[in-house]
């Protein structure tokens, strides 16, 4: 193994990272070196961390230097650890607490209108997702890690699982595409991640795979916490396997990511959108019949909040309960977008009076005006009530 | 001579020298418990006798102007900073009085920027002896090392005002850029070559100075009209090529943030504004230029087309944008203290309802009523607030002065201030126990809004009701603190010796706080 190695982020625009340098050397103790914007704040406490971890992993004689862009303590231990990993075989993990508020389970249909994709080694962007009140957070561990950083982000989103307050959003980690992902379950499965989006899952036999693998970590560590999945289909064949996939156990959302599927195609996508026109439908169909919600792609032009509304009132005509955001700004416009309208709203609120009304009088059937109403059609103009009132309505 | 001498405990408990620069102050006593009186210090009385008949006050360079106002040792001089980055007449004017061999002076600028930090080399060699004026950058930087002749004197821009028309600043030669001139002196930042925008600043020094010199790149025929400046004020006009660029004055400050960060702290501070009632017809409030002020005024401009709802006045730093809600109706008028851009000066010049106004007019203590106190809201940024709701402008929390002071404490007259600041930055948190420097007592200051949550001062209980069932993230300070130090973990106090560097006076004349000087 490498004498040197080193983990993380470093520069003039780097906010909230740091990156480590660690030397294995034979005799001399720990000798760390500290540059950082918040050395005056914050030196006892970063290096006293760092003698900590490498304690932990028996490291006895080393230089380190950690250079700091005022990284919090998840982010600097998620580095040692990365550039640790890199020097010696070990299996032991430094995890920090885990804080009160990631250890929430979240029910399987409860809204997921929007979720904020965060790239999985860019720590500055975790800090405050929260505060924009997506309904999920994805900390992604597939596209928007390079290759070469996949080892340090599947760390860091660990650490972040684990110390970084979403504030009532679903905790939500993209893992790689399989098998390769199944690997990245291990490290995220045990800290109370709520759900696993798999890309490009293509037959139902990936999830088996998926459910098989959390299963047994579950297991392994007696781990009583749910864990949902939701599938992303960006392929012709996924589109045709949609229903088998949507069925599957502990699925409980089935997103469309269309710049895979557009170009699994070999055609353009288009603002319009007719050539993903069936592969929508086809994915709200396949939801609906599995009765799990349909989620729709991300919309890439985070400067054109105009085209975003116009595409959510698209989304949500065609039937999806959601859409994925990349800028926290687009949340809003989702929310409001996928929010039912007045006249959804007066509808809704006529069935579950006449419903209401009914019960009191003891009736066991419901009309309203000359229709009769069945307890499907009051349960979904409850949801549609429930979320007006959480979209501000 | 001390720099600074015979401390003692002030009202707001903070340790302040009563001697300053071999001047006695009074220190602070409290909110509105001190007023301030004319110590009687008056310029030189001229006579007409003494000045040329035909009204021609032209000399061939600014060195022979500073030469004939009679520069010496220990002057003072004064210039204002409506180029702010952009000023090129500071920095001439201390590299004239080098050459001439003058040392010890004092420099009274309306405010220091960047571009001045060929200074420092004067403050070296002792041609400044020390800086009396809001301080950032390098020159913040260097005086918080100690590194100053004297002690710095941060006033806010009202306060610098006040203390000139009470002659506790006597001011020997202003040296004035103005963006056109003629050959008397009649002058102003409207028209020219390199306009600026109102003359806020200067009005008092050109009118309290022994000796004003104007110095111009537009010399334009007799009389130059408006005069915000009078020729009858002036002893001495200086043509030369350029006196600033304009184009920094804008400087990163006229465009609304795009951090989602700061702008969720923008729209709590709209939607605070609406749920407290504050947003009516009539209302008249203050527009900051800055990245998050400036967001503030797009989320109210929302509302204000929503509810159908038109301003009375918007005070600026006046932008695109402000010239831009006037023009859509959405404010009768704008006061302009300082003007951002092009378009903003075109309205300045040309629309009757932009009003250029004087400094005095609204922050001055001595103002008969001023129009900071008349406004309904005003939302300013902060370096560092407390669980007492003191709020820092000028040092960061290891004691440094990075930024100016400006009108931050002047704000704090109006009905309603609010700070709109990130709950932390670089790891440190920005609510403190204690503010590191005191610029703003707690009691003055209404709300603290975060990306976080909303803290409204215990003494606001009219806003605490207002805003009850608002569904805003309204919150105890202690608990957002707590909340906030969790994330980041508790900072260690940076280590500032015993030596002060300079003082922080309140807007009524009195030594708020000392700046003490950082250990390395």
């Amino acid at each position: 193994m490498a004498k040197i190695s080193t983990a993380g982020n470093y520069g003039k625009t780097i906010r909230s990272d740091c990156k480590i340098t660690i030397e294995l050397t034979k005799s001399g103790g720990l000798k760390i070196d500290l540059i950082s914007k918040v050395k005056e704040y914050f030196e006892d406490q970063i290096i006293s961390l760092a003698k900590n971890e490498l304690d932990f992993f028996e490291i006895k004689n080393a230089k380190i230097l950690i250079e700091d862009r005022g990284a919090l303590d998840y982010v600097i231990a998620a580095r040692i650890e990365a550039a640790v990993k890199q020097l010696i075989e070990t299996d032991k993990e430094y995890l920090l607490p885990i804080i009160s508020e990631n250890t929430t389970i979240t029910k399987s249909d409860r809204y997921r209108r929007s979720r904020l994709y965060l790239p999985g080694n860019t720590p500055k962007l975790a800090l405050n997702a929260g505060i924009h009140k997506p309904d999920g957070i994805i900390l992604d561990l597939e596209d928007s890690v390079a290759p070469a950083k996949k080892a340090e982000a599947l760390i860091l989103v660990r650490n972040a699982l684990r110390s970084v307050n979403f504030y009532g959003a679903e905790r939500m980690v993209r893992i790689n595409q399989l098998p390769e992902g199944l690997n990245d379950l291990e490290q995220i499965v045990p800290h109370n991640v709520n759900l696993i989006l798999v890309p490009k899952c293509e037959t139902a036999k990936q999830i088996t795979d998926v459910n098989n693998t959390i299963a047994r970590i579950k297991k392994e560590i007696n781990l009583k916490f749910d864990i949902w999945l939701m599938p992303i289909i960006e392929s012709a064949v996924g589109v045709i396997n949609s229903y088998q996939i949507a069925c599957s156990k502990n699925v409980v959302a089935l997103a469309i990511g269309l710049e895979d599927y557009t170009a699994d195609l070999g055609i353009q996508r288009t603002t319009e959108g007719y050539e993903t026109f069936f592969a929508r439908s086809q994915i709200v169909n396949s939801a609906h019949a599995a009765k799990i919600q349909p989620i729709d792609s991300v919309f890439s032009d985070v400067n054109n909040m105009e085209a975003l509304k116009q595409n959510v009132l698209i989304s949500k005509s065609l039937g999806f309960a959601g859409m994925g955001c990349i800028h926290p700004l687009q949340i809003p416009v989702v929310h409001k977008g996928y929010a039912p309208s007045e006249k959804e709203i007066e509808k809704a609120q006529k069935i579950v009076d006449a419903y209401k009304k009914a019960k009191k009088k003891g009736l066991g059937v419901v009309a309203l005006g000359s229709k009769m109403i069945d307890a499907p059609v009051v349960k979904r103009a409850q949801k549609t009530l429930d979320m007006a009132t959480i979209g501000g309505k | 001579m001390k720099k600074a001498d015979k401390f003692v405990k002030n009202a707001a408990g903070r340790m302040v020298p009563t001697i300053v620069n071999g001047k006695q102050v009074v220190p602070f006593m409290g909110v509105n418990k001190y007023r301030p009186a004319h110590k009687g210090s008056a310029p030189r009385v001229p006579t007409c006798i003494d000045y040329p008949k035909d009204g021609n006050k032209i000399v061939e360079s600014l060195k022979e102007a500073l030469i004939k106002s009679g520069l010496k040792d220990g002057m003072t001089i004064s210039t204002h900073h409506h180029y702010r980055n952009g000023d090129y007449v500071a920095n001439m004017v201390f590299d004239i009085a080098a050459e001439l061999g003058i040392k010890n002076l004092v420099w009274l600028p309306s405010a220091a920027f960047p571009c001045h930090a060929p200074i420092i080399e004067h403050l070296k060699s002792g041609v400044v002896h020390h800086i009396e004026g809001s301080l950032n950058g390098p020159l913040g930087d260097f005086c918080s090392h100690g590194n100053m002749g004297g002690l710095g004197y941060l006033r806010s821009h009202g306060g610098r005002y006040r203390a000139i028309d009470d002659g506790e600043i006597h001011i020997n030669i202003a040296v004035l850029a103005a963006s056109a001139a003629d050959m008397m002196g009649n002058a102003n930042g409207v028209l020219g070559k390199h306009p600026f925008g109102p003359v806020s600043f200067s009005k008092t020094d050109s009118k309290n100075a022994d000796r004003t010199i104007i110095v111009t790149d537009s010399l334009i025929d007799f009389p130059c009209y408006p005069w915000e400046i009078m020729g009858n004020d002036v002893d001495f006009v200086v043509t030369i090529d350029e006196i600033g660029d304009p184009e920094k004055i804008v400087s990163g400050t006229t465009r609304i943030t795009k951090s989602p960060d700061r702008l969720l702290i923008a729209e709590y501070c709209a939607k605070f504004v609406k749920a407290a009632g504050i947003l009516k017809n009539g209302m008249n409030f203050q527009a900051g230029a800055g990245g998050t002020s400036l967001a503030f005024v797009h989320f109210i401009k929302e509302m204000m087309v929503e509810k159908g709802i038109k301003a009375r006045s918007m005070i600026g730093g006046s932008t695109k944008f402000l010239v831009d809600m006037m023009e859509e109706g959405l404010t009768d008028y704008i006061f302009d203290g300082q003007t951002f851009g092009l378009e903003a000066l075109s309205s300045l010049r040309d629309n009757p309802n932009h009003i250029p106004i004087d400094i005095f007019d609204i922050y001055d203590f001595h103002a008969k009523g001023n129009l900071a106190q008349m406004m309904d809201v005003i939302v300013l940024g902060s370096t560092e607030v407390d669980v007492n709701f003191n709020a820092n402008c000028i040092t960061h929390s290891d004691g440094r002065m990075l930024h100016g002071i400006g009108g931050f404490q002047n704000c704090m007259l109006a009905k309603c201030t609010i700070l709109a600041v990130p709950s932390f930055r670089d790891r440190i948190p920005v609510i403190k126990d204690e503010v590191t420097t005191l610029v703003a007592p707690g009691e003055l200051v209404d709300v603290i809004v975060t990306e976080r949550g909303i803290a409204i001062n215990p003494l606001r209980k009219d806003l605490i009701k207002a805003t009850k069932n608002s569904g805003l993230p309204i919150r105890d300070i202690n608990d957002l603190k707590k909340e906030i130090d969790k994330i980041c973990g508790i900072p260690a106090k940076p280590k500032l010796s015993e030596e002060a560097v300079a003082v922080v006076e309140w807007i009524d004349g009195t030594i708020l706080d000392t700046i003490r000087k950082v250990e390395k």
